[in-house]
């Protein structure tokens, strides 16, 4: 083609291009939008979609494996064991609980929301829910803590384990003390003195080559 | 006009009233530019913009003023202070006094003078100046090219904008605004964009020329203004800001409203000469002197519209395009355009 040719060519086909964009844009201006208007309509999310924590504290054994599954250490567990003549229920799963939880912290400024922590617990105590709008103004508030255990309970299950442990310890006590308190009575085996042993001069006999 | 000035009898006031309206008209007009833009470009784009300020979103361009009002001066060290300082307030007005010759309405045209549109093309040369100091005085190499980029063009655009001024003026005989939009009264037929109201025969043989040196005359205004495509100066991807880009609060904001009010400017012109002004479509239903500001105002916002969505399909020219485009594009065919309107109203 002449370059008079192309000219005009150029010219034509940029303006019929202008044109067809014109069409669509005009088109979707009449399109319905598709902007999701967040704080007054919610999308929905999947229904195994990994958000905060929570945790059944009553079926809680405190056995600490998801503070050991967790990466970024965000999961605080202290426990007192109760003594044999407590009973603390049982779980869900049916199994005895052996261990009072009086702490147990999520840091969920931590939390990665990996759900680590949900696959080791036998109980399946702790699961991820579906909530994910929980920012809060102080960042204190964001150390959720599961235990239910008031001060006095703490108390008084921390002085039943020191109760129950003295009389432990004083039960072995007494088991050992009657070996030291009669030395008089000698019918133990063990002499007091040893006998002399007598050393006698090796014989001159050739016969032990 | 004139009754105000025999009502107030005292010229200083008359002029201080008549630049108070046109600034008024300015602000109003600008916030309700802006909230269009806002939406239109939105609903392009197949989402929602601002639904939570006012209902959907009316009293964000307020909020948008309020938040360049408000904004911290910021004014680089080794930039040359005083140019930077004026800069803006230059290129706001060159556009601001180009309201002074655009006819409103068949009795309120703030300045009636006999040079009209020259005064236009003029003080549209006076925006360039202005660009420049800002792009010069930031001190910084991209507000240099873009201001540099921008003056280019502006000036450019202008010849083909001049011209096509010149052919309107060319069927009218006169260059006073105010007498063109005369000329076109009377219903849609006597629109110079149809050819004007003249004898059919000549009208049939001017209509291509006329209908030429519109869309010639619009494509320039939108050039004129930095607009995409033609937004080269502020190419928002590739300049930061380009001249715009150390400004900041209100110095940043008498750019933006120059902008904005050059649009209509620009609208406004390309309206009175070739689309009938202030005059009614319906040759006497809903004309008069109250009505004709209506249509002015109506039929200069269709073409912002227009010009918004244009914006939001197409591309930006390179630079090197832009000068292909004014110089060997548009003004050889308005010399064609000239050439064949000046013979036909001879004959």
């Amino acid at each position: 083609m002449s370059a008079i040719g192309t000219y005009f060519y150029n010219i034509f086909h940029s303006l019929y291009a202008v044109v067809v964009g014109m069409k669509i844009t005009i088109k979707h201006i009449f399109t319905r939008s598709a902007t999701v208007q967040y704080p007054t309509v919610k999308m929905k999310i999947p229904e195994r979609a990994r958000n905060r924590l929570f945790v059944k504290i009553d079926d809680c054994i405190g056995c600490e494996q998801c503070v050991i599954a967790c990466p970024v250490d965000c999961i605080t567990i202290e426990t007192i064991k109760s003594t044999p003549d407590m009973d603390l229920g049982m779980t869900s799963k049916n199994t005895k609980k052996r261990l009072y939880i009086p702490r147990f912290d999520i840091d969920i400024a931590k939390c990665c929301y990996c759900g680590l922590c949900v696959w080791p617990c036998p109980t399946e105590c702790i699961v991820m829910t579906d909530v994910y709008e929980f920012s809060e103004y102080n960042r204190q508030n964001l150390i959720y803590s599961f235990s239910n255990m008031t001060v006095e309970e703490i108390m008084a299950a921390q002085d039943r384990l020191e109760k129950y442990n003295e009389e432990q310890a004083a039960k072995k006590a007494t088991v050992a003390a009657p070996v030291k308190e009669s030395p008089t009575t000698s019918t133990s085996i063990i002499p007091a003195t040893p006998p002399p042993i007598k050393i006698e001069p090796p014989t001159a006999e050739p016969n032990e080559d | 006009m004139e009754f105000i000035k025999t009502l107030l009898a005292n010229q200083l006031i008359v002029s201080i009233l008549m630049s108070t309206l046109s600034l008024i008209f300015i602000n109003v007009m600008v916030l309700v530019v802006l909230y269009t833009e806002m939406k239109v470009a939105a609903h392009i784009q197949d989402r929602v913009a601002y639904m939570r300020t006012g209902w959907h979103g009316v009293l964000q361009p307020i909020a948008d003023m309020l938040k360049l009002l408000q904004k911290e001066d910021i004014i680089p060290t080794k930039s040359d202070k005083l140019l930077f300082r004026i800069a803006p307030f230059i290129a706001f007005t060159g556009t601001y006094v180009a309201y002074a010759v655009l006819p409103f309405s068949s009795i309120y045209i703030g300045s009636n003078i006999n040079l009209g549109a020259f005064f236009l093309v003029a003080a549209g040369s006076f925006v360039v100046i202005g660009i420049l100091m800002a792009g010069w005085a930031s001190n910084n190499k991209w507000s240099l090219f873009g201001g540099v980029r921008s003056a280019a063009q502006m000036v450019s655009y202008e010849i083909p904008t001049s011209l096509a001024i010149i052919i309107a003026v060319m069927i009218t005989g006169s260059l006073n605004l105010q007498d063109v939009t005369k000329f076109q009264d009377g219903g849609i037929g006597n629109w110079l964009v149809f050819g004007g109201p003249l004898p059919w025969t000549q009208k049939l043989m001017l209509m291509p020329f006329t209908l030429i040196t519109f869309f010639i005359l619009f494509v320039a205004s939108i050039a004129e203004v930095n607009r995409t495509p033609f937004d080269f100066p502020e190419a928002e991807s590739e300049l930061v800001q380009g001249f715009n880009t150390e400004y900041s609060g209100m110095r940043f904001a008498m750019f933006y409203l120059s902008e904005y009010a050059n649009l209509f400017t620009v609208s406004a012109v390309v309206v009175s000469l070739f689309l009938g002004g202030w005059s009614s479509p319906f040759g006497t239903l809903m004309s008069g002197p109250v009505w004709g500001i209506f249509w002015f105002v109506v039929k200069a916002y269709m073409f912002m519209l227009i010009q918004i969505w244009i914006r939001w399909t197409l591309p930006r020219l390179r630079v090197d395009q832009l000068m292909f485009v004014s110089w060997k594009v548009l003004t050889p065919w308005l010399f064609v355009c000239l050439i064949a309107v000046g013979l036909i109203l001879v004959i």
